[in-house]
């Protein structure tokens, strides 16, 4: 579909310097709870550039969700600032939006495909025949032409995060922050799932924040790879990808370079 | 369809067979509490079809109609504010646990002192009585929501009116939807009980009138067209919440829920 053969490496580069999207500094959070005070996220800084995949990479229960909300502005933060686009944001911010692990509680299943879709587009007053334009393409895009009329609970689970896949891009945001949102289907639909996203992510030019526990998957994705200690979390290193793009899952997962990220990956989450 | 009609035999074989008994025990000679099965029917046709269904059955379903549709919109949009409002359920929860805690046929006498003898404290009882199970079950309905969901409505900009009409009204929905049949079943119950005290027409008052002149055909016929009003009525009911929830049952053949 899309030929994707600009040097990732070398635009970036010129990006990093340019166009910051999201800005973490000094970022921590702590819970009250029952008990006391729990620290969640103990220091965390990075920037993603316009255009950019990365992905944050943590060993379980290590604030990874956690970071994504704050980022997200679900969540204000204890102490630290997130900058989206320059601004400090109360709330989520309008050119931002998220995809969840648990399609089947984010999909509203009172709703049509099709109206799952518009509705954030109806709420922002978007026009009809836009609306409209928008489902279609969105729903080729993601490989659902037909799906449209059809409630979520009638989609298996990968057609289902499709679909919420194509919601998300509908609302034509800059950003895209993902909590694991291939976590949660069988394998074979994961890799169709991690090259739909690669390909969607040229196609609309969007910069993409993606939390995953999975190493191979943050290797294949991302242009940088954000790695975190146990909580309360702190960034142990950032690792730049720089493997060829266009990716694909035979070639790319084949290469050397592959196998040493992988590794050293591990060893920064696991091997501490 | 072959189904359907197992599924209504095992729903009728008793109530019909009981019809079966007493006709042919009180076919040649009665009883003064059994009379025939057949003048049961007369009068039911007689007094409930005819006779007084103006004077004394449309009035009553009038008192019905209006106090449940009145508790019912009480209920639901009260549900929604106390829910989704900070503060609203401390401010409103004495008034709401003091009122749902009296029994409701005990509001009658001073109802009467205070609204008379008309359509308003008929009404009244029956929305004063009908509305606990529809507040709370919504306030339920809404706290139980899942998490996800509305960060979703979060993460999509949804506005507050959009949260509410979109989000949080459906996906309480099914919830709701207990609180309304139970409240309806409670709304038939005062609507008898209201008639029953100083009054002079309803199928209540119907009933009382029976009982004190012997007509013990007639106050058979009254339970028969209560227990088919409250049977009726509740298969409407049953059809309105497939149309309204028709998500939620296909999402849980579906497995989804």
């Amino acid at each position: 579909m899309i030929d994707d053969n600009t040097p990732r490496g070398d635009r970036l580069s010129v990006d990093l310097a340019e166009d910051v999207v999201v800005d973490v500094r000094s970022l921590s959070k702590e819970y009250r709870t029952g008990a006391g005070v729990t620290a969640a996220i103990g220091d965390v800084s990075f920037t993603v550039a316009r255009g950019e995949f990365v992905s944050i990479v943590g060993p379980s229960g290590a604030g990874k969700t956690t970071l994504l909300k704050c980022l997200s502005g679900l969540m204000p933060p204890t102490s630290g600032t997130v900058l989206f686009e320059g601004k400090v944001h109360k709330g989520v911010p309008s050119r931002l939006t998220l995809v969840f692990q648990d399609y089947s509680r984010s999909l509203f299943p009172w709703l049509t495909v099709e109206s799952n879709i518009t509705l954030p587009l109806r709420n922002k007053k978007v026009p009809r025949d836009e609306q409209r334009r928008r489902v279609k393409l969105m729903l080729e895009a993601v490989g659902l032409p037909d799906s449209g009329p059809r409630y979520p609970w009638q989609l298996s689970g990968g057609m289902q995060q499709r679909v919420a896949i194509a919601r998300a891009l509908a609302y034509q945001p800059d950003c895209l922050l993902m909590d694991e949102p291939f976590a949660s289907v069988d394998a074979q639909t994961r890799t169709d799932l991690e090259d739909l996203l690669l390909r969607l992510r040229s196609e609309f030019g969007i910069t993409i924040v993606f939390v995953t526990h999975d190493i191979d998957e943050a290797v294949y994705l991302s242009d940088r790879v954000v790695a975190l200690t146990q909580s309360p979390c702190t960034v142990s290193d950032i690792l730049h990808i720089g493997l060829p793009s266009p990716r694909d899952q035979l070639g790319t997962k084949a290469l050397p370079e592959f196998a040493q990220l992988r590794s050293r990956l591990f060893t920064l989450v696991r091997g501490q | 369809m072959k189904g359907r009609r197992r599924a209504l035999a095992i729903e009728i074989w008793l109530p019909v067979s009981l019809l079966v008994i007493w006709w042919f025990a009180t076919k040649n000679g009665s009883f003064l509490e059994f009379p025939p099965v057949r003048l049961i029917f007369e009068r039911f046709r007689e007094e409930y079809f005819f006779g007084r269904f103006s004077s004394d059955v449309l009035p009553s379903l009038v008192h019905l109609a209006l106090g449940y549709g009145i508790a019912a919109t009480l209920g639901v949009a009260g549900g929604l504010v106390i829910a989704t409002v900070p503060w609203a359920e401390a401010a409103a929860s004495p008034y709401v646990h003091f009122f749902r805690a009296l029994p409701p046929p005990a509001i009658v006498p001073i109802s009467i002192i205070l609204l008379g003898l008309g359509v308003t404290m008929k009404t009244s009882i029956i929305v004063l009585g009908a509305v606990w199970p529809i507040l709370l079950n919504t306030i339920d309905g809404v706290r139980g929501l899942d998490g996800t969901l509305l960060e979703t409505a979060r993460a999509c900009q949804l506005g507050r009116r959009y949260r509410l009409t979109h989000v949080i009204a459906p996906g309480a929905a099914p919830q709701i939807m207990t609180g309304l049949r139970s409240g309806l079943q409670i709304s038939i119950l005062l609507m008898a009980v209201s008639e029953m005290v100083a009054s002079t027409n309803g199928i209540g008052y119907l009933l009382l009138l029976s009982q004190q002149q012997f007509l013990i055909a007639d106050l058979w016929a009254g339970m028969i067209y209560l227990g088919l009003l409250g049977y009726l009525l509740n298969a409407l009911f049953n059809v309105g919440e497939r149309v309204v929830l028709k998500w939620h049952f296909g999402a849980r053949v579906g497995g989804a829920l």
